[in-house]
C-alpha cells in the first residue's frame, strides 16, 4: 500500500486549517499543486512503484490533487465571504425615516382646479378661451340683454375706471366676443363649444365669504338643434366629471337677463345624501351653477340668427369649487400670498377616482 | 316674503293634496323655498274659559286666584294678568296641553294649586302683545278648542326676494296662489271685490303732473269708520308673514299689500282734497310717518295736498297726515308708479320701504282697481257701518302695450328636446291666467297685464312657462347631436402651463395670485413708487386705486410677507397689468408673468445667476431658443442701476431681469436679497418656437481643449463665447466652463472646447488650428491666455 498521498492529505488539511488569509491559501496551494510542489514530488515517485500497483497508487495522487484544488477553492470562497462580510459588518444600517428637505413648488389651488374642469371640457370638445379683465359695459352688460336701469345692474357692483371701461364682473362678459369669433365657423356646420375661465370683480366688502376677485368659468355651446334636455344632460355629465362621481341634479327657475329660460342649478348634499345637514342649510341640495338657454337678444347682439341657432350657458364658481374640493373656508386665503397656506397646494394636477375628496 | 298656505286656500282649493309636496314643487316650477313653519303646533288643548270667580292672592300683589269654567269642568287658575275680570271669556292652556314650548302641568304657584294657564296672544304665538291675557268675544262657547276658534294652524313657508325680483306678481299671496294652482292643476278663485257705488258728487281731484313717472293713480273716500282694531285672525295672517297689526286701517291696507302685492296708503281724508303728483321743484325736508326728517331732491316724486307735500310716492307717507286710532275718514290711494324712479328714490333717500320694494318690480297697473275693491270689501265686512263716500278716481296715465305671442308646437319641441302635448301647453298657459288660441297647430297667447310689464315679452319666455310647470325633474334628458370636431389648441394656454409647471416642478416655487390694483400703503413700506396708470373710480380703499403696470411689486410685498415660511423662496404669478392706454384711451391690457426669488440670507449674486438659469432654461424649454440679455437703464424706482437687464428672444424685447436697489432692499429685511423677473406673456406666446433638430450623435472619439483665459474689465462671457462661435465649426460640440477665478483683481476663466467629427478620428493638429483661430479672435477684443 502506497502511503504516502494519505500523508499529504492529512498534512495538507492541517495546515490548510490553520489558513486565515487570501494569500496563504495562494501559497498553500503553490506549495502542494505548484511545478516543484508535494504532489508533483509524490508524481515522481510512482514511478518507483511496482506495474500492479501503479494505478491504485496514481489515482490516489489525483485524488489528493483534487481534494487540494477542492480545498484551496473553498477556503478562497470561504475568506472572501468572510470579507464580505466585514464590510457588511462594517457598514451603517441607514435610517430611512430621518426626515429629507423636500423642496416642493405649489400651484396656486384655482390653477388646479382650473386644470381638472379644462381637461374635462376638452375631452368634452370644447375650446378654452381667454378674455380679458378689463372690458366695456358694452361687453359686460349690454350684449348680455342687461340694459340700462336693469335691477341687475344693482345685483353686482362694478368697479368702473378712468378709462370708461370696467372690470369684468362676470364671465359671461366674454359671451359676444366668443360668439362672434366662432359665429362664421357656426355657419359652417361647426358647433359653437367653448369655456372662458377667468378672473372677476365685484365692489364687495371682503370677509370669510366674498372677495372682490374671484374666478369663474363660463361655458356655451351653441348648435342648430339644442335643447333644455340637452343642458340637463351635459350638465349632469359634466359635473359627475368634475366631482368624479354620479350626481343628481335638479333645476330651479333662475333669473338672469342673458339666458330665457335661466336655471339655477342644485347638486345634491354629497355630506347628507340628501337628507338635509349644515352644510346644505338642512335642504339636501347645494346652489352650484346659474344656467339657462341663451336668451335670443344676446345672440342677435353677436350677429347671429336666433331664429336658426339655438343654445345654452352655464356659469361655473371656480373659487368656489376650489373652496369646496379642499375644504378651504376662508376666501381670503387664495389671494393672501400666504405661503404657509398657498404651499399646500402640491397636487398633481389630476386626481384618481378613488382618491378623490368630495364636498 | 312669507306665504301662509291658509290664504293661499282662500283662493285654491287645496284639499287632498300633500302641501310640502306641493310647496317643493313651488321651488322647482317658481322660487326657492327657504324655510317652512308649521304653526300651531305649539299650541295644543287650549279651550275658551270663563272666569267665574275672582280673589287676592293672599301672599302676592300680582297673584289672583281664578276659578275657570273650561266647559267640562271648573278648573283653579292662579294667574298673574293685570287685565282680568269676573265673566270674561279667556284662552285657558289645561294640564297636558301645550303652549310657549313647554307642557302646561298642575303645579302648586305661591302656595295655591294652578290647573293650567291663561294665555296672552304672545303665549299663543299670534302676536307680539303680552300686556295682559286675551279677552275672546262673550258669544263662545266655554270649553270649544281655541284652535276651532281662530286659524291657529297653518303652513308659513317662506322665499327668497332676491329669486322674485323678475315676477312682481308673485309679491303678493294671490299671485302665489296662481302658481300653486297651476301646480295643483285646479282653479283659482276670484278675488272677492266691495261694491264701489256711491250716489254723492264728491270726488277726489287727482292731477298728475309727472306723467313719465305714473302709470296709474285710483283713489276712493270711505267716512263713517268706526272701528279702530282689526279682528284677530287678519292679525294673525299679518303676523305670521311678518307684520304687526297697528290699527284697522294700517292693517287693512297692509293685508291688501300682502294679499295682491299692491301697495295702498290710507290717507286721513281731511288732509286730502286736492291731490296732486308730482316732482318739487327745488330740494325739500319731509317728515315722513316714521318721524324721521328727509331731504328729498328735485327728482323725487310726492304725492301733494294742492302745495302740501303728504307723502313719498310709492315709499312712506307723510308724518302730518297719518291715520290715527281715531281717524273716521279716509282717502285710500291705489297707485302705480315708474318702478326705476322708485328705485333711485329709494336709494338715493337709503329708505326702503315693503311698498317700494314691490313698486320696483314694475307692478301690474291693472291692479290699483283690485286694491281698491279689496279695500272697501275688507273695512266694510269689519265695520259693517263704513260707507263709501266719494267717486272713484281713476287716472290711468300710462298704459304697458299689450303683448301677443305666436308660435307653434315645433318651436316647443326644438326648445325642449322633449314632446309636451299640446293639451298640456294649453292647460299649464291657461292656468297661469295666459289667453291661449290655438289653430291648425299654431298658438297666439295673449300675456296677462300682471306678466306684461317685463317679465314675459318674446316667445322663449312661453318656453319657461310651459316647462317649469311640466318639471325639469320629469324631462328626459339626451346628449346634443351636434358633430363631434377637433378642438384648435391654443398654444399660449400650453406655454402658459408649461411654465407653471417648469416653475413648480423644477424650482420649486410656489403660484399667488394677487389683486390687478396697486396697494400703495404695502408699496410705500418697501419705497415702491406706485407709477401713474388707469384708475379704479370707486374702490373702497383710495390707497388701492391705481391698476398695476408690473407684476413685480405686488410680489415683491407678497415676498416679504411670507419671511417666516423658509428661508429660502420664490413666487410667481401669471397675471394681468395694465401698460397705460391705447390711442382709443382704452386700457392696454397685457399677460405678464412675475416670479419673484427670495433669499433671506442675502446672496444677491446667487439668486440672479439662478434667475439666468431659470429663464434661459424657460426659453429653451419652449421655444428652443436662447434668451439674450442687455443691461438697460432702470424701468422703476426699485430697480438695481446696475443690475437690471432686458430679456430678449429673437431680437424682441420679452421681459425684464433686475435686483432691487440697495436702498429698497434693505427695507426687505437686514440682510435679505431678492431678484425679480417679469415676462410679457403677449409677446412671448407670439414668438416662433423651434421644432427639434435632430442630429446623429458622432460615434468617434471627442478632442478636448482647455484654455484658461484673463479677462480684462467689461469683457462679458457672450464676448469671448463669440471667439469660436464665429468659426462656424462643425466638430466643436460644445464648450463648457469648468473654472472662473479672481485673485488680486484679475479674473480668470477655463473653458473646455470639446471636437468630435462624424467621419474620423480629429488630429490634433486639426483641433490645434481652430484653438490658434480662437485665440487670435480673442486677441481681437483683448483677451489673452493666463501665464
Amino acid at each position: 500500500m502506497f502511503e504516502k498521498p494519505a500523508e499529504l492529505k492529512k498534512l495538507f488539511e492541517e495546515k490548510i486549517s490553520a489558513v486565515s488569509a487570501t494569500a496563504e491559501v495562494e501559497q498553500l496551494r503553490i506549495e502542494f499543486l505548484g511545478k516543484k510542489g508535494s504532489v508533483a514530488a509524490l508524481m515522481q515517485e510512482l514511478r518507483n512503484i511496482p506495474n500492479d500497483q501503479k494505478k491504485e497508487a496514481g489515482q490516489a495522487i489525483n485524488d489528493v490533487k483534487q481534494f487540494v484544488e477542492n480545498a484551496v477553492a473553498e477556503k478562497l470562497e470561504e475568506l472572501r465571504k468572510l470579507e464580505e462580510q466585514k464590510l457588511i459588518d462594517a457598514c451603517e444600517s441607514y435610517d430611512e425615516s430621518m426626515p429629507t428637505d423636500n423642496d416642493i413648488g405649489s400651484y396656486h389651488p384655482i390653477t388646479l382646479v382650473r386644470r381638472e374642469v379644462e381637461n374635462i371640457f376638452l375631452s368634452m370638445g370644447f375650446s378654452i378661451e381667454d378674455y380679458s379683465e378689463i372690458t366695456d359695459d358694452y361687453n359686460c352688460f349690454e350684449a348680455l340683454n342687461i340694459p340700462k336701469h336693469h335691477p341687475a345692474r344693482d345685483m353686482q357692483d362694478t368697479y368702473y375706471l378712468s378709462s370708461g371701461q370696467l372690470l369684468k364682473t362676470h364671465t359671461s362678459a366674454a359671451q359676444n366676443t366668443i360668439l362672434r369669433k366662432y359665429k362664421d365657423s357656426l355657419e359652417n356646420g361647426n358647433p359653437i363649444r367653448a369655456i372662458f375661465p377667468g378672473r372677476c370683480f365685484r365692489n364687495e366688502k371682503i370677509d370669510a365669504c366674498h372677495e372682490n376677485t374671484f374666478f369663474q368659468m363660463e361655458g356655451i355651446m351653441v348648435d342648430k338643434d339644442i335643447s333644455i334636455s340637452n343642458l340637463i344632460y351635459f350638465m349632469k355629465t359634466m359635473l359627475s366629471e368634475v366631482f368624479q362621481r354620479d350626481i343628481t341634479v335638479r333645476l330651479r327657475p333662475g333669473f338672469f337677463p342673458f339666458v330665457e329660460p335661466g336655471f339655477e342649478l342644485d347638486i345634491q348634499c354629497s355630506i347628507c345624501g340628501g337628507k338635509g345637514c349644515p352644510s346644505c342649510k338642512d335642504s339636501g341640495w347645494l346652489e352650484l351653477c346659474p344656467c339657462g338657454m341663451i336668451h335670443p337678444n344676446v345672440l342677435t347682439a353677436a350677429g347671429i340668427d336666433p331664429e336658426k341657432y339655438i343654445g345654452f350657458a352655464f356659469g361655473l364658481g371656480m373659487t368656489r369649487l376650489a373652496m369646496m374640493r379642499y375644504g378651504v373656508k376662508d376666501i381670503r386665503v387664495f389671494n393672501s400670498g400666504n405661503l404657509k397656506a398657498l404651499s399646500q397646494f402640491t397636487e398633481k394636477s389630476f386626481t384618481k377616482p378613488e382618491e378623490s375628496k368630495e364636498a | 316674503m312669507f306665504v301662509s298656505i291658509n290664504w293661499i286656500k282662500d283662493y285654491v282649493d287645496l284639499s287632498g293634496l300633500d302641501i310640502k309636496k306641493l310647496i317643493n314643487s313651488f321651488t322647482l316650477a317658481t322660487a326657492e323655498v327657504e324655510d317652512i313653519f308649521v304653526k300651531g303646533e305649539d299650541v295644543q288643548n287650549v279651550v275658551v274659559g270663563e272666569i267665574l270667580s275672582i280673589e287676592d292672592h293672599p301672599n302676592s300683589k300680582k297673584l289672583h286666584l281664578l276659578k275657570v269654567d273650561a266647559g267640562e269642568k271648573v278648573c283653579n287658575i292662579v294667574c298673574g294678568a293685570p287685565n282680568v275680570a269676573v265673566g270674561q271669556k279667556v284662552a285657558l292652556a289645561l294640564a297636558g296641553g301645550r303652549v310657549c314650548g313647554g307642557e302646561i302641568k298642575v303645579a302648586t304657584v305661591a302656595g295655591y294649586e294652578s290647573e293650567g294657564m291663561c294665555c296672552s296672544e304672545k303665549e299663543l304665538g299670534l302676536s307680539d302683545d303680552n300686556s295682559g291675557i286675551m279677552e275672546l268675544d262673550k258669544s263662545l262657547v266655554n270649553g270649544t278648542n281655541i284652535k276651532d276658534v281662530f286659524p291657529i294652524d297653518d303652513i308659513v313657508f317662506e322665499v327668497d326676494n332676491k329669486s322674485l325680483t323678475n315676477r312682481p306678481d308673485l309679491w303678493g299671496h294671490y299671485g302665489i296662489a296662481r302658481e300653486f294652482a297651476a301646480l295643483a292643476g285646479r282653479e283659482l278663485k276670484p278675488l272677492k271685490l266691495g261694491d264701489l257705488s256711491y250716489d254723492g258728487d264728491e270726488q277726489i281731484s287727482v292731477t298728475v303732473g309727472r306723467e313719465d313717472l305714473v302709470y296709474r293713480y285710483s283713489c276712493i273716500k270711505m267716512d263713517n269708520i268706526t272701528k279702530n282694531k282689526s279682528p284677530l285672525d287678519m292679525r294673525i295672517r299679518l303676523y305670521y308673514c311678518g307684520m304687526r297689526g297697528i290699527n284697522l286701517l294700517a292693517d287693512v291696507t297692509n293685508y291688501i299689500m300682502l294679499e295682491i302685492g299692491q301697495p295702498t296708503h290710507a290717507f286721513d281724508a281731511s288732509t286730502m282734497q286736492n291731490i296732486v303728483v308730482t316732482t318739487p321743484k327745488e330740494k325739500m325736508k319731509f317728515k315722513t310717518l316714521d318721524g324721521v326728517e328727509r331731504d328729498i331732491d328735485e327728482e323725487t316724486l310726492m304725492i301733494w295736498n294742492g302745495e302740501t307735500p303728504t307723502g313719498i310716492a310709492g315709499i312712506m307717507g307723510g308724518l302730518d297726515s297719518e291715520i290715527v286710532d281715531d281717524t273716521k275718514a279716509v282717502v285710500l290711494e291705489s297707485a302705480n308708479f315708474d318702478g326705476v324712479s322708485i328705485r333711485k328714490s329709494s336709494s338715493r333717500l337709503g329708505h326702503r320701504t315693503d311698498a317700494s320694494a314691490r313698486y320696483e318690480k314694475m307692478l301690474d297697473p291693472e291692479l290699483t282697481l283690485a286694491a281698491v275693491g279689496r279695500f272697501v270689501e275688507l273695512v266694510k265686512s269689519i265695520d259693517p257701518d263704513a260707507k263709501v263716500a266719494s267717486k272713484l278716481t281713476d287716472a290711468y296715465v300710462r298704459k304697458y302695450p299689450e303683448i301677443s305671442l305666436s308660435f307653434d308646437k315645433k318651436y316647443v319641441d326644438r326648445y325642449t328636446g322633449i314632446d309636451i302635448s299640446d293639451e298640456q301647453i294649453m292647460r299649464t298657459l291657461t292656468l297661469l291666467g295666459f289667453g291661449v288660441d290655438f289653430a291648425d297647430g299654431n298658438y297666439t297667447v295673449k300675456v296677462p297685464s300682471w306678466r306684461a310689464t317685463k317679465d314675459v315679452t318674446i316667445k322663449a319666455d312661453i318656453i319657461e312657462e310651459i316647462t317649469r310647470i311640466y318639471g325639469y325633474d320629469n324631462f328626459e334628458i339626451t346628449t346634443t347631436r351636434s358633430p363631434l370636431k377637433p378642438v384648435p389648441n391654443d398654444y399660449s394656454r400650453l406655454e402658459d402651463a408649461e411654465i407653471q409647471d417648469l416653475l413648480v416642478k423644477r424650482y420649486c416655487m410656489h403660484e399667488v395670485h394677487s389683486y390687478v390694483w396697486c396697494d400703495g400703503r404695502k408699496y410705500k413700506k418697501l419705497g415702491i413708487e406706485v407709477q401713474d396708470n388707469v384708475k379704479v373710480l370707486n374702490i373702497e380703499n383710495s390707497d388701492n386705486g391705481i391698476l398695476r403696470n408690473s407684476m413685480l411689486p405686488t410680489l415683491l410685498v407678497m415676498a416679504s410677507e411670507n419671511k417666516d415660511f423658509a428661508d429660502k423662496y420664490g413666487i410667481f404669478e401669471i397675471g394681468r397689468v395694465v401698460d397705460g392706454t391705447k390711442d382709443d384711451g382704452s386700457c392696454n391690457e397685457r399677460k405678464h408673468l412675475g416670479v419673484v426669488l427670495y433669499d433671506k440670507s442675502g446672496d444677491e449674486k446667487a439668486l440672479y445667476f439662478k434667475a439666468v438659469e431659470m429663464v434661459n432654461t424657460i426659453v429653451d424649454v419652449i421655444k428652443k431658443k436662447k434668451a439674450v440679455y442687455n443691461k438697460i437703464a432702470p424701468e422703476q424706482n426699485w430697480q438695481h442701476p446696475k443690475n437690471t437687464a432686458e430679456i430678449t428672444v429673437d431680437g424682441k424685447k420679452i421681459g425684464v431681469l433686475c435686483a432691487m436697489h440697495p436702498a429698497n432692499r434693505a427695507k426687505l429685511d437686514k440682510t435679505a436679497a431678492a431678484v425679480c423677473v417679469e415676462f410679457d406673456m403677449n409677446v412671448f406666446n407670439d414668438i416662433s418656437a423651434n421644432g427639434i433638430s435632430f442630429c446623429e450623435p458622432s460615434t468617434q472619439q471627442s478632442t478636448y481643449y482647455d484654455i484658461s483665459l484673463v479677462l480684462s474689465d467689461g469683457v462679458k462671457y457672450s464676448d469671448i463665447a463669440a471667439s469660436w462661435e464665429k468659426l462656424s465649426v462643425s466638430e466643436l460640440q460644445s464648450a463648457r466652463v469648468i473654472d472662473t477665478y479672481e485673485k488680486d483683481g484679475v479674473k480668470s476663466i477655463t473653458v473646455r472646447l470639446v471636437f468630435a467629427a462624424m467621419d474620423r478620428t480629429l488630429e490634433m493638429e486639426e483641433v490645434q488650428g481652430w484653438i490658434d483661430s480662437v485665440l487670435a479672435n480673442l486677441a481681437e477684443i483683448g483677451v489673452t491666455l493666463k501665464a
